[in-house]
């Protein structure tokens, strides 16, 4: 592969979109996938979707309405949780058919813009500008700077509501707040896999470094460098190999997840035979 | 000094009464065993006690300062549940999991003086999932430790844990109630460790049948038989339902 993709413009700014989105929805995935949303990301995503419908219906810029959508219908269904307490996987299930449903509708009523589309569901990484690239930047920036600052609330929330609560953190306006900024991650992380994969980047190298982390600190840091990595040789290999970034991109973190797996099991199984020599020693 | 006022605290759920008029007070130092059936309203009161649950009829007071208008308490507050409900994967290690409870910022050497008084120093680096249930209940004692407080509320804390655990439990609660004066506030099943370690004992079945010095409460039968009996109903009332 040579390196002469890299000098072009459009590549660049793939590249450094593909970063900035898979840093934010590394970090943001890791509270996702231990408080049990890991589908949350998938549900915004496909919010977001009919947001993107209104948007092209309506003639304004389709991202923006995505952003519109996703954190209002996140709020929305927060403050529903917390009141009606009703499940964490049936609110999701509610924000994704009730997304698709709008974009679909919209779809239908405007007959013109599938092709638009098209490229919100799949991604279009190579072909992202650079105003969207100073967005993106803009936006992973904010994003790790309010975990950064809010990191160990977020931690405590993430582990036990109810204890944090207890040492006085307000836990709803936390909530609130994540999911606003899951709701951005997400939105932004479209452009790089789509609406479809969206989950994957959330999910997958977070699942992946907690099989080899013992802290959360560790465990942040390992699936910043698998998304990373992944986002990386996935947009390079799907230029070389003339197929969708998206789909290379998730690609790549599941192998990376299949192999850990595969590692972690041998380390278990040598584990094993080493403490049953040792009890047969004795 | 009283630490806790508990005025006519009154609590219902849609209609059925959790805690009726239940009035009682700590004293700073006291080692207060509250002992009840199951569904006795323990960590219903404890729930209302640390801010948990807010409609509730009656006062709070903690440091004679109604919990209603200032939520200041929290800080001089530890509290360990009952069994902590997580994730066994969940990839923290015993040193994130007690610095968690530091109000001001991270400090190491606060989590390693935490981790001392329970026992459990040579453990920090290791994932909390991969501890023992007696092992994981010692670190909540270190966290709930971590800022100093003045009281200690334990709600049946030693619920699922093996005989050695639990008397290795019992031990750091006597030495911080003893040696470093922290008042405790401890609900419990286990009548033997009550009557060896409170210093009060609370009686409460929705009501509260008694409150006093423990050795008044364990060598009084007509006491102990009507908490026997109390247990028994409210026993017999779960199988029927």
């Amino acid at each position: 592969m040579s390196f002469d993709i890299l000098t072009y413009a459009f590549m660049q700014r793939a590249i450094v979109s593909g970063i900035a989105i898979s840093l934010m929805c590394s970090v943001i995935g890791l509270f996702l996938v231990l408080r049990k949303q890991s589908l949350f990301g998938d549900a915004l995503a496909h919010a977001a979707f009919g947001g993107i419908a209104a948007g092209l219906y309506l003639g304004v810029y389709p991202l923006w309405t995505a952003f519109a959508v996703s954190v209002s219908s996140a709020l929305a269904l927060t403050k529903i949780k917390q009141k009606f307490q009703i499940s964490s996987d049936a609110t999701v299930a509610i924000l994704l058919s009730s997304g698709l449903a709008m974009g679909v509708i919209l779809i239908s009523m405007a007959k013109g813009f599938t092709v638009d589309i098209f490229s919100f569901l799949f991604g279009s990484i190579l072909l992202v500008s650079l105003q969207n690239t100073l967005l993106i930047l803009g936006l992973c920036g904010t994003i790790l700077v309010i975990v950064l600052l809010l990191y160990r609330r977020l931690v405590y929330t993430t582990f036990s509501e109810e204890q944090a609560k207890v040492s006085g953190i307000p836990v709803e306006k936390m909530n609130y707040l994540f999911v606003v900024i899951a709701a951005i991650a997400v939105v932004s992380s479209m452009q790089l896999v789509g609406i479809l994969l969206t989950s994957s980047l959330i999910v997958v190298p977070n699942v992946t470094a907690i099989l080899f982390s013992r802290g959360f600190k560790q465990t942040a840091i390992l699936s910043m460098i698998f998304a990373v990595f992944s986002a990386v040789v996935g947009i390079l290999s799907s230029y070389v190999l003339n197929v969708a970034p998206g789909g290379m991109i998730v690609l790549i973190s599941i192998i990376i997840f299949g192999v850990s797996l595969g590692i972690k099991s041998l380390k278990t199984r040598n584990k094993f035979v080493r403490k049953t020599i040792a009890s047969s020693k004795i | 000094m009283k630490l806790v006022e508990i005025e006519n605290l009154t609590v219902s759920y849609e209609g059925v009464s959790a805690l009726d008029k239940v009035t009682f007070s700590v004293e700073e130092k006291d080692f207060l065993g509250i002992i009840g059936p199951n569904g006795a309203g323990k960590t219903t009161l404890f729930s209302c006690m640390l801010g948990l649950i807010t409609n509730y009829q009656g006062t709070i007071k903690f440091f004679g300062k109604d919990i209603r208008k200032s939520t200041q308490h929290l800080s001089k507050i530890g509290f360990v549940p009952q069994k902590p409900v997580f994730e066994k994967n969940f990839p923290a290690t015993v040193e994130e999991i007690v610095g968690m409870g530091i109000m001001k910022g991270y400090d190491k050497d606060k989590v390693d003086e935490s981790l001392q008084k329970v026992w459990l120093h040579e453990l920090g680096k290791r994932r909390i999932g991969d501890l023992s249930g007696g092992q994981q209940q010692r670190v909540f004692i270190a966290k709930a430790l971590i800022n100093d407080p003045k009281v200690l509320i334990l709600d049946e804390p030693v619920t699922g844990i093996d005989s050695q655990s639990m008397e290795f439990f019992y031990q750091i609660l006597n030495d911080l109630n003893r040696k470093e004066g922290i008042t405790i506030i401890w609900s419990s099943h286990d009548l033997d460790a009550v009557a060896r370690l409170a210093t009060k004992v609370a009686c409460l079945n929705r009501t509260l049948s008694f409150h006093g010095i423990s050795e008044e409460f364990f060598h009084n039968e007509d006491l102990l038989k009507m908490y026997s009996e109390s247990s028994m109903q409210m026993h017999m009332h779960k199988h029927e339902d």
